[in-house]
């Protein structure tokens, strides 16, 4: 349109294409100057409390942990030694509290997946009398508040004689996750009924359809439901605190928050182990950000 | 003639019960495919919800045979101080961070939803310390906002304020300062209303554009309706999270003093008595009492929902 200004009118073009032309293009930019602004400060309050810990976690025992003004990044001290003696410290061993951490969450992936998509297939698939009622009770269950079973559990689980192992804290993982199942039932929903049908009728039983049809489809869900549940099972401080009672036993939770709370630490070496601890999560999140971030959201968007 | 038409409903009636077998046999695999969660139920949640009621009507302290003692348990916490400053801590949090996280995952959403170069990165970054675990962030935390010489107050300093808050050695800055910790993972809320905002039709800002809508017209009349969905979800969610702080409470008020009675938040109380002091029936009736308080206010904010939540479906049936 501007370009087909006959050269007679180009006196009054310059008002013109100020008004049209450059003033919007000034104001685009600036809204562009301000946006990346607030952005990059919002980087800043993420990032630079992470690299200042990792400067701090760098500082050998002699130097000053605080200094005046803040070193924001590691440039001067790389006593890395300092994650040798976190992960291997015999009074705190890191690197034990991982492997146990670790162990309770692969106890907790095989309990979950296991019976979560069993009941989840059940609610997805099948047609049985009770089955509305029953997923009500699900969803009710999911909002109960979790401290009105703990302390009967603990004391169940200290009859069972379970106290002090790992097991109160994976046993109850066999018997599904109300929140997961609805997860999974909702994905399972999505695919054709002709599925099943077409199995049913070539001889396969209920079992057979869920194992070889249903389950290897929703792998995507699945990938979901563990990227959740190792940030839980990695994060739990309640659950282990209740039931551990041993360091041998402890998870990565128990020893950074015995660590910050009961000894006067060297604040260099905790916070190595609040890397430690920090860590393992970040690269899931990096690794799976796509799973993450469409789990939460769909779990938003049914909410 | 009728001979062929008795064969024929006899055949259907047969086809009917073999289709009743059929549908029994389904029944009984659904209910086999159910057990583990039918069993989980009993076990895990009906039976210790009933006696944990029960419990909490005892003295039950592992070391002597449990007594019954009715209501006892109950009057006892309406004398304890440590019960009402804890239901204080709680409800000052809630009152203070809810209002603060929405402005702030809302706020961040519509920024991180603008279409401009190098948003992943920023969306990236954002979004990262929301995966990690509350202790890790309390450990971080606590040094980062040492009152003397922690990074915090020497940037405000650098900003000019003369004398920024004590924080944590504060009776009155403890609980901000949880919030502000609580921002550095706010990303998981922006997700949330991220996912919603981008489930807005557009044709509705079409619409809005062509009835000559600015874009604070468009915020207020269109985005921020369809939006109240998630706001309330999140609500929700938020309040639900806020009864249950535990792990960051448990890494700061661990060390006794100012910092214990500001940040005793109603669940370290309960499982100081209980897993600490051993006072299980005690403990078993603060937790009740923490149930039947939450169940109140979250059955209040859904009665107000009914008020300003929107949902499309249903002026679609409307």
């Amino acid at each position: 349109m501007r370009g087909s200004l006959s050269p007679k009118q180009s006196h009054i073009s310059t008002a013109r294409r100020l008004r049209d032309d450059i003033i919007p293009r000034a104001r685009k930019l600036l809204r562009l100057l301000v946006l990346y602004t607030i952005l990059i400060a919002l980087c800043g309050f993420v990032l630079l409390p992470v690299s200042w810990m990792l400067t701090a976690a760098l500082k050998p025992d002699n130097v000053p942990f605080y200094s005046i003004p803040p070193h924001w990044f590691p440039t001067e001290h790389f006593e890395w030694r300092n994650f040798e003696t976190a992960l291997l410290d015999p009074v705190r061993p890191f690197l034990r509290f991982t492997l146990n951490t670790l162990i309770i969450f692969g106890g907790n992936v095989v309990g979950t997946i296991f019976s979560c998509t069993l009941v989840a297939y059940a609610f997805a698939r099948l047609r049985f009398r009770g089955s509305g009622f029953l997923f009500n009770v699900l969803i009710v269950t999911m909002l109960i508040p979790w401290q009105s079973q703990m302390i009967p559990q603990f004391l169940l689980f200290l009859e069972l004689g379970w106290y002090g192992t790992y097991l109160p804290l994976i046993v109850p993982s066999f018997a599904g996750n109300a929140f997961f199942i609805f997860l999974i039932r909702q994905y399972m929903r999505t695919f054709p009924r002709d599925l099943d049908e077409a199995a049913k009728i070539d001889g396969c039983s209920y079992f057979g359809i869920f194992r070889f049809i249903i389950l290897p489809l929703c792998r995507p869900v699945l990938a979901v439901v563990v990227v959740f549940m190792f940030l839980s099972s990695w994060g739990d401080l309640l659950g282990p605190l209740i039931y551990l009672n041993n360091t041998d036993q402890f998870t990565i939770a128990i020893g950074l928050a015995n660590f910050a709370t009961r000894y006067s630490p060297n604040t260099n070496l905790l916070m190595a182990a609040n890397l430690v601890m920090m860590i393992p999560p970040i690269l899931v999140f990096f690794f799976a950000q796509e799973q993450l971030i469409g789990g939460i959201a769909s779990v938003g968007l049914k909410g | 003639m009728h001979a062929v038409k008795q064969s024929r409903l006899t055949g259907r009636m047969q086809l009917n019960r073999t289709l009743g077998t059929m549908e029994r046999r389904e029944e009984r695999i659904a209910y086999l495919f159910l057990l583990p969660w039918l069993i989980g139920l009993v076990v895990f949640i009906i039976g210790p919800v009933i006696a944990s009621l029960l419990i909490s009507l005892t003295d039950w302290n592992l070391l002597t045979p449990p007594n019954w003692v009715g209501l006892k348990n109950y009057e006892k916490m309406f004398a304890d101080r440590d019960f009402y400053n804890s239901l204080r801590v709680t409800f000052r949090f809630v009152i203070m961070s809810l209002p603060i996280y929405t402005v702030v995952s809302l706020t961040l959403a519509l920024l991180l939803n603008q279409r401009i170069r190098g948003m992943y990165f920023f969306r990236t970054v954002l979004f990262m310390p929301s995966v990690i675990a509350g202790t890790a962030v309390a450990v971080l935390w606590s040094i980062l906002l040492n009152p003397d010489v922690g990074v915090v107050n020497q940037v405000l300093g650098a900003f000019g304020v003369a004398n920024p808050p004590r924080w944590l050695a504060s009776r009155d800055w403890a609980i901000p300062a949880v919030i502000l910790m609580g921002l550095w993972g706010v990303g998981g809320g922006v997700i949330i209303y991220l996912a919603g905002l981008q489930n807005i039709p557009p044709h509705l800002y079409e619409a809005a554009t062509i009835d000559g809508a600015n874009s604070s017209q468009k915020l207020r009349f269109v985005t921020l309706p369809m939006l109240t969905p998630s706001i309330f979800f999140q609500l929700i969610t938020g309040l639900v999270g806020a009864f249950q702080v535990f792990d960051v409470a448990y890494v700061l008020a661990g060390r006794g003093g100012t910092r214990a009675s500001a940040l005793q938040f109603y669940l370290l109380n309960v499982y100081e008595e209980g897993f600490q002091n051993g006072r299980f029936g005690y403990a078993s009736a603060l937790s009740w009492a923490l149930v039947v308080i939450a169940t109140v206010v979250i059955l209040i904010t859904f009665r107000t929902s009914e008020r300003w939540v929107y949902y499309e479906s249903e002026e679609d049936k409307a």
